[in-house]
């Protein structure tokens, strides 16, 4: 018995996806920026992605940056941004939250640590959500861009885009956002919310691991980060990952077919899910329960080592999370945790459900839950 | 079948633990434990790194067995190697594999292991284990040396007890260490030529006095020879053990000198002949049956009174040979060990005495003075 409950980590690739991609691993291998008809060929695929994308956003095409990844279109949205905003003067200051993924916190560090720009990181609410009240009070005449997160990928908190987006428009102030976890769990507004950059993930919706998007409207300038053949406006060099690209385009339109069914569909499952561990004693959700991904119950498991118990789970058949991991292999704590102040002498625990998770499935993941929390707590909770 | 969880440092002989393991049939998981804080993108040369963590994973994955890293950083650092450093600095000379053992290994992890839901805990230490026959069962466990004797390792296990060794598995104390590399190769497993590691895990460069001096400052003292008066000076008693000769900067002296005791910045040195001790005082004393022994060869001890004597073989090193050695009660919780015959050179407060009963050990002490 194995269950998957992991999807905020990533996705298993939707067969359909698969499909769309194979010709281009097979016959179409084709440079797709070759004049040819090899390149044709496969500049077709990636060209008929990109509207893909494009729709699913509702953006331009143009808009559509084609990346290796969330963490590199994060890279390229906080730093080629703040670069050119630096060289044309217009200032040095950076705003973003204590619970953006380390690929815009650790850029924008890295942006105030060497790069001579100043940073005002935004501590959210207990319930993992950021005031806006507060997050727009850290802005300055100098703010060159803001980055907030769609969604956080740990506590599944959805932030308030719709309220700080259209005061920064207002102010003049470029807003990216990491939208890695959000995309197909919740509504997106790019136009409405006055969002300049926007950075997914395909593996994170059914697609292909290592391909990104990065949506740049094209009114914000920004410099690149990696300089080569000038694909992609410029913005992103390097030979085009027809395959994955394809797949990228396929799952972005099948996860925007389909959202109308799978949130509540989704929803019912997590509240399904999140009932059961409630039930366990001593367990407490963490973050807010409405502002919320409909996919993620995160929840706090008093007398349990997180570890311990996500380890007991693993031996059970269930794929959970807790944390991130380093380099060794380790369970890392979560910055994101110590932000909202989550007490440490506990277990912290998430479950996402996704495409292809059943009742069956979260019905299973609440027993052995049940059973593993007992025989931990009976054995001293695990903790090192 | 056990469901039994592998202490796997990315080595040779925790590897073949673990494929030994999984060959008698045992539910085996592998477990690397964390050590020390590796600095991003700086990978470290020595125990715990980012390479040996990779190793041991791939060990791992060719037994087709579960792998996890735990962190067990904080606690190393609390509670070996700050007492390490805390030792050095009181003129001792610690052992940091016995206190890892004792505080971390079949401490936190053991019971963490068993927590989880692992029946044992299982690592590549050179030991082998055995239960004493009893009628009705329940027969107490025994510590005996390992198969390969230039490998064994019960020196650095004598504190355990009888209930971490009801938990606990040592396969590859079985076993001589070119058939377990041999037995590796064959396997395919990439540790098979993995060199032994000798040095301090946490001081991968080997160099004691590079560790200790940012840690512990320059602390300026004399040497001071047998005769009491001065002969030198040195910038850390810390970088001193007893019964070392080389690296003491004592040039001009007729006859090699050696260190003979350290008195807080006082460094004693004396000719060899000085080294040898007739006894010590331990304190910190367990046994391994959970008391004294009290059946041949030896006599009734401690608690009993009159405090009789009793008599084993008491080895005051690592790689030390043990010696005859007579054990009496020296009062609060402390024993006097003194050798009738052979007597041993070099005995350096904070290290580990240790009691044997020939391929038995029976279990051991900390050092706290030697005796003339």
């Amino acid at each position: 018995m194995t269950v998957y409950l992991d999807h905020a980590a990533t996705t298993p690739l939707d067969p359909g996806v698969l499909a769309a991609m194979r010709p281009y691993l097979e016959a179409e291998f084709g440079n797709p920026s070759s004049l040819h008809a090899f390149g044709r060929a496969a500049r077709q695929g990636v060209e008929a992605a990109r509207e893909q994308v494009a729709d699913a956003l509702d953006v331009a095409p143009l808009e559509v940056l084609f990346t290796s990844g969330g963490t590199e279109s994060d890279n390229q949205a906080v730093k080629g941004i703040a670069w050119a905003a630096r060289d044309a003067g217009r200032g040095r200051h950076l705003v973003t939250t204590a619970i953006e993924h380390h690929a815009v916190l650790d850029s924008c560090r890295w942006l105030a640590g060497s790069a001579g720009f100043e940073l005002s990181v935004v501590p959210p609410q207990p319930d993992g959500v950021v005031d806006p009240e507060r997050l727009l009070a850290a802005v300055r005449a100098d703010t060159v861009l803001v980055s907030v997160m769609a969604a956080n990928n740990e506590l599944g908190t959805v932030q308030p885009l719709g309220v700080v987006g259209p005061a920064l428009r207002e102010r003049g102030v470029a807003l990216h956002t990491d939208a890695v976890q959000a995309f197909g769990r919740a509504p997106l507004d790019v136009d409405g919310w006055g969002i300049g950059a926007l950075a997914l993930s395909a593996h994170k919706f059914n697609g292909p691991k290592g391909v990104g998007v990065l949506v740049l409207r094209r009114e914000l300038p920004a410099v690149p980060v990696l300089h080569g053949g000038g694909q992609e406006r410029g913005l992103r060099s390097g030979t085009f990952n027809a395959a994955g690209i394809v797949g990228c385009g396929a799952a972005a339109a099948l996860t925007a077919e389909t959202m109308a069914t799978q949130i509540p569909r989704l929803r019912a499952l997590r509240d399904r899910l999140l009932g059961a561990l409630l039930g366990v004693g001593g367990v407490t959700l963490n973050g807010s329960a409405t502002a919320r991904l409909p996919h993620n119950a995160n929840v706090a498991v008093r007398g349990c080592d997180g570890e311990a118990l996500l380890l007991a789970l693993d031996a059970a058949g269930v794929a959970a999370s807790t944390g991130s991991a380093c380099q060794s292999g380790a369970a890392e704590p979560s910055h994101v945790l110590a932000a909202v102040g989550a007490p440490a002498d506990r277990a912290h625990l998430r479950f996402t459900c996704g495409r292809t998770t059943t009742e069956h499935d979260v019905d299973a993941a609440a027993a052995a839950f049940t059973d593993c929390v007992k025989r931990l707590r009976d054995a001293g909770g695990g903790f090192l | 079948m056990a469901r039994v969880l592998v202490a796997m440092s990315g080595g040779v002989d925790s590897s073949m633990a673990a494929a030994l393991l999984v060959d008698e049939g045992h539910d085996v998981t592998g477990v690397h434990l964390k050590m020390a804080d590796t600095p991003s993108g700086l990978p470290g040369k020595g125990c715990c790194t980012l390479d040996d963590a990779r190793d041991a994973r791939r060990v791992a994955d060719t037994l087709g067995i579960p792998f996890y890293v735990w962190d067990l950083a904080e606690a190393f650092r609390e509670r070996v190697v700050d007492d390490f450093v805390a030792e050095y600095a009181s003129g001792r000379t610690p052992n940091p594999c016995v206190r890892c053992n004792e505080r971390v290994k079949y401490a936190a992890l053991l019971a963490r292991a068993r927590a989880v839901g692992f029946d044992a805990l299982a690592t590549g230490h050179h030991v082998r284990l055995r239960r004493a026959v009893q009628p009705g069962g329940g027969g107490r466990w025994r510590l005996l040396r390992a198969a390969d004797p230039a490998k064994d390792q019960t020196y650095v296990l004598y504190m355990a007890t009888q209930d971490q060794l009801a938990h606990t598995l040592w396969p590859v104390g079985e076993h001589a260490k070119p058939a377990l590399r041999a037995m590796a190769a064959e396997r395919g497993l990439l540790t098979a030529n993995k060199p032994d590691s000798h040095d301090i895990c946490f001081i991968p460069s080997g160099d004691l006095g590079a560790f200790l001096r940012p840690r512990l400052g320059a602390r300026e003292g004399v040497f001071v020879g047998p005769d009491g008066a001065e002969v030198g000076r040195h910038d850390g008693s810390y970088r001193f053990t007893v019964g070392q000769r080389r690296g003491l900067g004592l040039a001009g002296a007729d006859r090699p000198l050696y260190v003979t005791a350290i008195d807080g910045d006082r460094v004693h040195v004396g000719t060899r002949a000085a080294l040898e001790v007739g006894g010590l005082i331990a304190d910190r004393v367990s046994w391994i049956a959970g008391a004294p022994p009290d059946t041949a060869p030896v006599a009734a001890f401690a608690g009993a009174a009159p405090p009789d004597t009793t008599r084993v073989a008491a080895q005051v090193r690592y790689r030390g040979r043990p010696l005859p050695a007579v054990l009496a009660d020296a009062g609060g919780g402390r024993v006097r060990v003194t050798f009738p015959q052979d007597r041993p050179e070099g005995v350096a407060p904070g290290q580990a005495v240790v009691f044997y009963d020939r391929d038995e050990c029976l279990g051991g002490g900390t050092i706290v003075t030697a005796e003339s």
